[in-house]
Parts: structure tokens; sequence; C-alpha cells
């Protein structure tokens, strides 16, 4: 029952060589990597207007997924979301604008489009092959400049074809913004349904935007906190299935899974080291929590920390050199920051209230936390606990994750007295928010990174 | 401000307990409605009479003997300690305890909502285990005794208010046999 098909490149003879560095220059932001340094956190604002007409079919033929002309225009559909959705684009089409010739994918009439006032444009054709596999183009142009920016394929199975239109869109959105992508990923959450007093919580899997959903977890036991490990190929998360709260490895190809520690003690707050060689989990002796790593594949677990208090959670530094936890040891929550053998343990949250679920940018230069102060706000500081910025501003905003290019961020909303809860996205900006589409309420988000 | 609404508490979990008391322990076939002179009313796992004897040693015996609320310890905001009213309650538990030796409880830790879900799962077993250390310091032997944090997944009272979040800052004593 498992996919495990990846997508394979296809290079195009003429790639962007001929993309002239100036227009470049101009698209293109200052890309701050691994900068702790850095005074301004340097974020994309502009928004493009770009067309995204549908793909052009030019055999049309049916496929399991449906027929290729159908699969063009959904592609370019889920182009168009994914754009719009990122806060960085006004799409337009593929409903609304003409559709495109075969010729124009690769001549594009820049004066029509100049006409519809937009900046850059997006076409492409989708094309079943002998094997019955899509080959999906895609091409990027300038339309002020009449110049094209990038050009991509990709051979999926007719069943992935939403992965090559969030490959195509993270082309274009990393080609525009200079950001790293972050659509072709996946997130695992809690699906919630039932009354506040008696929620079923299920381990429940999606793509980034919220398709290919699927339950993993019957709802019979609470399940909670997961995280998927960097490859994808299986899931930590914290089930009461025995009764006590404890850390299971869910294998997602064998639909198996194993404690990561015979102790009888409960554990929980799961987290993967960047490499998914080792994990990072909390557990409580007699009352007292502490924060602990273990080998993947076993053996003897590291006490990291043994502050009297409680010291919970934690995420690894991109570089997997450094962890950032919570501990409540100097009267209330706040973050700390230690090595990874668990030396030199130092606070680094300083602004006022109560600082919780911190969690390290891929890209290094941020950590995101829960910020209790009367409501829960999601905000991000620099890993020296300086610049911190509050995201969003609701009652209760918990558990920040970070998209896999570290420039947006999901956490779960929590409705006054209902309970109900919603996974929602938000920019380094703070300004665009929205809420995912899942089936049912959802809590617990946790961003996987970009797939192979 | 906090004291006031654990206080509180207490003095609603007073008045339950001595409203069952005065049922008499013997009167089992014929309970009155529970509590109606409470805010709490039912609570959700209290016995409900059936004409059956209750079994000496039960869940059910225990919550006649303890009272209403009296299998229940409450707790301020994010703290765990077990304070003078808290030990009352866990005293009268330790002589039901005494009274029957044989049998085993789970001591389960909650905590109220407006905490995330890590910590409150931390902060969860911190109150179990006061709970538990306090009976065994009574001379309740701990391995009786098992604890599981609940965090704030299972809350008793479902507003979104301090009365609610206060009857939710809880360590609550099950019989498992």
């Amino acid at each position: 029952m498992k996919q495990r098909t990846s997508i394979l490149a296809w290079v195009f003879l003429l790639t962007m060589a001929l993309l002239p560095s100036t227009i470049r220059a101009q698209v293109t932001p200052t890309v701050a990597s691994n900068e702790p340094e850095l005074i301004e956190v340097d974020v994309e604002t502009k928004v493009r207007r770009i067309a995204v007409p549908a793909l052009v079919a030019p055999s049309p033929a049916d496929t399991p997924a449906g027929n290729s002309a159908t699969l063009g225009r959904q592609i370019a559909e889920v182009i168009s979301a994914n754009l719009r959705n990122s806060g960085l684009f006004e799409p337009q089409g593929p409903a609304g604008i003409r559709p495109i010739a075969l010729e124009e994918v690769t001549a594009p009439q820049y004066d029509y489009w100049k006409g519809r006032n937009v900046e850059q444009l997006v076409e492409g054709f989708v094309r079943v092959g002998g094997d019955g596999n899509l080959t999906v183009g895609c091409y990027l142009y300038d339309v002020n400049f009449g110049q094209e920016l990038t050009r991509l394929g990709f051979v999926v199975p007719p069943r992935e074809w939403r992965r090559a239109a969030h490959k195509c869109a993270d082309a274009i959105y990393s080609k525009l913004t200079g950001e790293l992508p972050f659509f072709d990923s996946r997130i695992a959450y809690i699906a919630e349904t039932g009354p506040k007093g008696k929620r079923v919580k299920r381990l429940a899997i999606m793509d980034s935007d919220g398709a290919n959903h699927r339950f993993i977890t019957n709802g019979q036991s609470t399940a909670l906190t997961p995280r998927f490990s960097p490859n994808y190929k299986s899931i930590l998360y914290l089930s009461y299935q025995d009764g006590n709260p404890r850390i299971y490895v869910y294998d997602i190809d064998s639909g198996r899974q194993r404690l990561i520690t015979a102790s009888k003690n409960p554990t929980f707050a799961p987290r993967w080291s960047p490499d998914g060689q080792t994990i990072l989990y909390s557990m409580a002796v007699a009352g007292n929590t502490d924060i602990y790593k273990i080998s993947v594949n076993g053996g003897s677990p590291v006490k990291l920390t043994s502050a009297p208090g409680i010291d919970v959670g934690g995420s690894f530094s991109p570089d997997g050199r450094q962890i950032v936890f919570e501990s409540d040891r100097g009267g209330s929550q706040q973050v700390y920051v230690m090595n990874a053998d668990g030396s030199n343990q130092r606070r680094i949250s300083h602004g006022g209230g109560r600082y919780a679920t911190p969690e390290w940018s891929p890209r290094g230069d941020l950590i995101a936390y829960t910020r209790i102060a009367g409501d829960f706000r999601v905000g991000v500081m620099r890993p020296d606990g300086s610049g911190e910025r509050l995201l969003t501003d609701s009652w209760q905003d918990e558990a920040p994750t970070w998209a896999p290019n570290g420039r947006v961020i999901q956490f779960f909303r929590t409705e006054r007295n209902t309970g109900k809860t919603s996974v929602w996205q938000v920019d380094l900006t703070g300004r665009n928010e929205r809420k995912l589409p899942t089936p049912v309420d959802g809590s617990d988000p946790a961003w996987g990174p970009v797939l192979p | 401000m906090k004291m006031t609404n654990k206080a509180r508490t207490f003095a609603l979990l007073l008045i339950a307990s001595t409203a069952l008391a005065a049922c008499g322990k013997k009167e089992v076939k014929d309970l009155p409605p529970v509590a109606d002179n409470t805010t709490y009313g039912n609570t959700g796992d209290t016995v409900t009479p059936t004409g059956d004897a209750i079994v000496p040693g039960s869940q059910e015996d225990f919550l006649q003997s303890v009272g209403q609320m009296g299998d229940r310890i409450f707790f301020d905001t994010d703290r765990f300690n077990v304070d003078t009213a808290d030990q009352a309650v866990l005293q009268t538990q330790a002589q039901w305890l005494a009274r029957y030796p044989n049998t085993r409880v789970t001591l389960e830790g909650h905590a109220d909502e407006r905490g995330t879900r890590d910590y409150n799962l931390a902060l969860g077993e911190r109150r179990a285990n006061a709970a538990k250390n306090y009976l065994a310091s009574l001379g309740v032997d701990s391995s009786r005794i098992q604890t599981v944090s609940y965090g704030k997944e299972r809350p008793q009272a479902l507003g979104s208010n301090e009365e609610s979040w206060a009857q939710n800052r809880r360590a609550v004593t099950v019989v498992v046999r």
C-alpha cells in the first residue's frame, strides 16, 4: 500500500543560463543564512501579480488520476493556491483567464499578459507517457522584461500529480523571493473530534496544503505531539495506548510501532535530531521531568538536564550542536539553550511572562515559541534571546512548527470555552495568517522537511 | 487571588462531603439526588445508586467513604504543593486505604487548559506524585499507588474561566481494585 515513488527531476537542455543576472538581482532579496548576529530579519513582503493559466495537455489522455487536460487545470489551481497562501503573490487563474496553446508554453505572448497587468507568468504542459507516467513542464516568465526566469520538468506517476504542482510552485517561489522552497512537504498533526470533556485525538498526516489527508490511529487511545522523521519514514508521537503517556516510533511503511525506551516511566515531548539519528524526549521520574536523548537504534539514554524543576521539550539547532528547551527551574517556564551534550545551560528568554515550546528554525536564525502572558501568542526571537517579535494575537495560540524554509510557521489555536482547535499558518511578517483546511479539528502540527 | 479560588474550591468540596456524609454510609439503597445545594452537581464519575449493595473496598465504596469530592485535591496555577486542606482530604483517603490494605489506587494528575501541552503533562506528574508522596508519608505503601498524568487532556469542568480551571488543577485518587 506504500507509495515510494520519487519525483525524477527532469532537466531541460536550455536552463536558466540565459537569465540575465540583473533581473535576478532585482527580484532576489538577500538570503541571510545562519547569521544569528543579523540585526533585522529580512522578511520579503512584496506581493507579485502572477498569471497561472491551466497547463496545456497536448494530446489529452485518461490516467488513473483523471484526464490529463483536467490534471493540467488542477495543477495550475494548486500552483495558484500555494502562491496565494504564501501571502507573497496575487495570482490570476487558472479560472477566469484564457487557456493557452502549446506553442505559447515556450513562446509566451508577453504583450497580452502585460495587458492583464501581471508581472510574471507561469505556463506549462502535461503529457502522458507510454509508461503511464506524467511529464509536467513548468516555465516561469517575467512579463515586463520579456524573459524566461526558470523552467523545470518532472516525471510523476499520475497519483502524485500534486507533487509536480508543489515542485513547480516551489521553483517559482524560490526564484522570485530568494527564499528556500517549502510547498512540497508534509505535516503530521493530531485530528480532534468530540466534546471538550471527552476529546478523541488521532494521529493524522497531510500535505503542507492539507491535501492527501490520512488518519493513522483510530482514536481508541489519545495520541499527542507527533513529529515526522526527517526522511518521512516514521513518526514519533505520544500515545496512551497502554494507559500511560509513552513515546512510540510509528513506521509508516509497515504500520508497526515500538516504544523508544523500555523504561516504565512516562515519556513525552519527542523530537528528532536534524539527521534523524537521535531522539530527544522528556521523562518524569518520581514526578521530576528531565530531558534525555537516545539513539534511534536504541542503546542507553543520556540524561541532559538535572534541575529540580520541569525541564521539557527541546529542539536541535540545524547543525545539531545545540538544543533549545524550556524549564521552570527559575520559577516559571522560560526558554534555555544548551550544548547537545547538556553542557552550558543558559536562559535566553527575558521578555516577561512565560515562554514555552521553543522550536529552532531550520535556517538557524530564529527560535519560535509560545509566549504566555494572559493569552498564548506565537513569537520568534534570535538564538541569543534578542529581537523578540510576536506574530499572532489570539486567546490561545500554541506550539509553533517551522516550514522547511524557516519563513513560515504553523501552530494551533484553541477556542475559548468550546476547546475547539484548528491548525493555522503565519509568515514572519505576522500579516499573512490563515487557517489550514482539515477534515476535523486539528492540533499539534509538526512540519517535515522538503520531500526528497 | 489564586488562594481565594482554591479556598473556594475546597469550601465547596466540604459542603459536598458534608452533604454526602449526611446520607450515612449504610443507607446505600436509597441515596438522595446528589448535592443539589452545590454548584457542582454530578461530577460524571460518581456512584449511581442502583439498589445493589456497594462492594467493600471498591471505587464506589471509596467514594461513599471519602465524600463526593473527597477523592481529589486541588492546586494553584503551576503549583504542586499539598497544603493543609489537601492534607485533610488525603488523610481521609489514607484511613480508607488502611481499612482495605489489599486495594491499589491510581493517582491521576491534571492541569488546566491554560498551560502548554508538554509542560502540563510534566505538571500533572508532579501533582500526582505530590499526592502519592503525602499518602505514603501517612503510611500507605507506595507500591499500592501508581501515578498517571493526563496534563490538560481530561478537564473536569468545561468552562474557560478561573472557576473551571481551579477544578481542573487536581490530583484524583481512583481505586484500581
